[in-house]
């Protein structure tokens, strides 16, 4: 079980939790504004784009070459930058705040 | 501008029509929104359905949005409902179960249908699936589990063809893809693409065919097995257990012939997204649409135009003015490769070819039209992808003779200047 926290555009604060799937999957089926998942998490679209707190980046781990190179494709990324349809959901990341791109 | 007393109808409800319905609630659309789909299902994702979804043991269809968000942006699902008529001078539609349903605006985001090409012998045959819905590939999966010998045929090797061949070979079937052409992906790809797909495929174990045009289908018994020829034009024949067919689809255009719209390859429409007829709207997968970037005429199956065409087809309805003006993307997974497009190749004058030398199995086809680069696809390769992408979108020249170089790692600094 994980608790994860989003940070909209518009400064809302949703706290979600699961147990399994990706924290795309996550968000999309919590309405999360800024996720859309549109390649359904096969990272080839760039429309999960999150940033991750830094205290929270050990946790959520570093992006893959794929994931990296698809992030060139955000204008705002950073070194928070992930696509969470490339993080998954565990333990591991609980309690990890994720502020959605515009 | 909208009222409470608008409806506006959206018949098909897959990524067009579902992302159509949200934007014109981020538009601020205040009338009623109507979601309308012969597909029972909660609407799904559809790429998965050749990938994800055959391999996995238990099919979950992976939801476009979860039932919560339709009751939330009060957009209210009609479905497991086909519509049989539109009466597009009064403006209403009726259901098969004869509901009558009148609407303020309609979008037409009918997809396409599976081409089923003329076998002699197919249409009675039982063994053959076509595959475009949740429902077709339960169906492949139970003949499958069923079957006894796991031989299958796949007709056509394009990307449908092959996804599905790369998927069922995973979970254990003896695949054949026979392609009529004289290479697979003749249609979307140049022969280095073909080629590579090819030869991964073999490597797996998957038998591929070209030059196999297949007319006639029989019922057999085979060592007291229920199976069936697959014969082609040149007498050679095939016998399999489930037959899957991927020679492509048509629009679904029998209600915009109703209405009477403007057709070509598919639905007509302006930059809009508008038809021939000031209150339908189409978008998608069934919409012949102009591209503003490649100067063409386009009909396009993929996620990208669905969803981007929506976001536009939703402003104009609740009265914004936006043009369609994107560039089209694709991909696909097969084995463990990744497959991606970025552009419009069809009038490429010569093609640079990327092998990376540090590198097993990353390549990048770009297509060019003289000075101007038209497409990538790239395998395994995000990274050419992306540049291509970038050096697209914003006009810019590159170097060829730097980009051929593969003991140069490829870089931004290959774009040289505007066109």
């Amino acid at each position: 079980m994980a608790k994860i926290t989003f940070i909209t555009s518009n400064n809302e604060k949703i706290t979600v939790e699961a147990t399994a799937g990706s924290v795309m999957e996550l968000a999309v089926n919590n309405n999360i504004q800024g996720i859309d998942g549109d390649c359904g998490g096969v990272c080839s679209c760039a429309t999960c784009h999150v940033f991750v707190a830094p205290e929270d980046v050990d946790k959520v781990g570093v992006a893959s070459e794929i994931e990296t190179d698809m992030l060139e494709l955000a204008d705002d990324a950073n070194e928070y930058s992930r696509l969470c349809c490339q993080i998954s959901v565990s333990d591991a990341i609980d309690n990890v705040v994720l502020t959605v791109a515009k | 501008m909208s009222t409470s007393k608008d409806i506006c109808v959206i018949i098909g409800a897959s990524h067009a029509g579902v992302n159509t319905a949200f934007n014109l609630r981020k538009e601020k659309w205040l009338g009623k929104i109507v979601l309308i789909d012969a597909d029972p299902e909660l609407p799904y994702h559809r790429p998965p359905l050749s990938k994800t979804y055959l391999t996995d043991a238990v099919s979950t269809t992976n939801l476009l949005k979860p039932v919560e968000s339709y009751k939330k942006d009060d957009i209210t699902l009609l479905l497991g409902k086909k519509v049989v008529r539109l009466d597009a001078a009064n403006n209403y539609l009726v259901l098969d179960d004869e509901t009558k349903i009148e609407y303020t605006k309609l979008v037409l985001a009918t997809g396409a249908k599976p081409i089923i090409p003329a076998i002699t012998g197919l249409q009675a045959n039982a063994s053959y699936f076509c595959l475009r819905t949740a429902a077709d590939i339960v169906a492949i999966k139970k003949a499958f589990n069923a079957s006894k010998t796991k031989k299958v045929v796949i007709i056509g090797g394009g990307y449908i063809g092959l996804e599905t061949a790369a998927s069922l070979k995973k979970i254990g079937a003896e695949v054949v893809v026979l392609e009529r052409e004289s290479r697979i992906l003749k249609r979307v790809a140049t022969t280095v693409i073909s080629d590579y797909f090819r030869d991964l495929h073999t490597k797996n174990g998957v038998q591929i065919f070209e030059n196999k045009e297949v007319n006639k289908v029989e019922n057999t018994l085979e060592n007291g097995i229920n199976v069936t020829k697959v014969y082609c034009t040149d007498k050679s024949y095939f016998t399999a257990e489930v037959i899957v067919l991927g020679v492509g689809v048509v629009p679904n255009t029998d209600l915009a012939k109703q209405a009477e719209l403007t057709l070509n390859n598919g639905i007509s429409v302006t930059n809009k997204g508008e038809t021939s007829n000031p209150d339908i709207y189409a978008v998608g997968d069934c919409s012949y649409h102009y591209n503003l970037h490649y100067k063409t005429y386009v009909r396009l199956e993929s996620v990208q135009n669905a969803v981007d065409q929506s976001k536009v087809i939703a402003a104009n309805i609740c009265g914004a003015i936006l043009n369609y003006n994107t560039i089209p993307w694709f991909w696909s997974d097969q084995y463990n490769v990744k497959f991606q497009i970025v552009g419009l190749a069809d009038n490429y004058t010569d093609i640079v070819v990327r092998k990376e030398q540090d590198k097993e199995n990353v390549i990048s086809v770009w297509y060019f039209n003289n000075d101007e680069l038209l497409a990538v696809n790239a395998i395994n390769h995000t990274k050419a992808y992306v540049f291509g992408t970038k050096f697209i979108k914003e006009g810019k020249k590159v170097d060829k003779e730097k980009l051929a170089d593969a003991s140069i790692p490829l870089s931004k600094e290959f774009a040289v200047a505007f066109l």
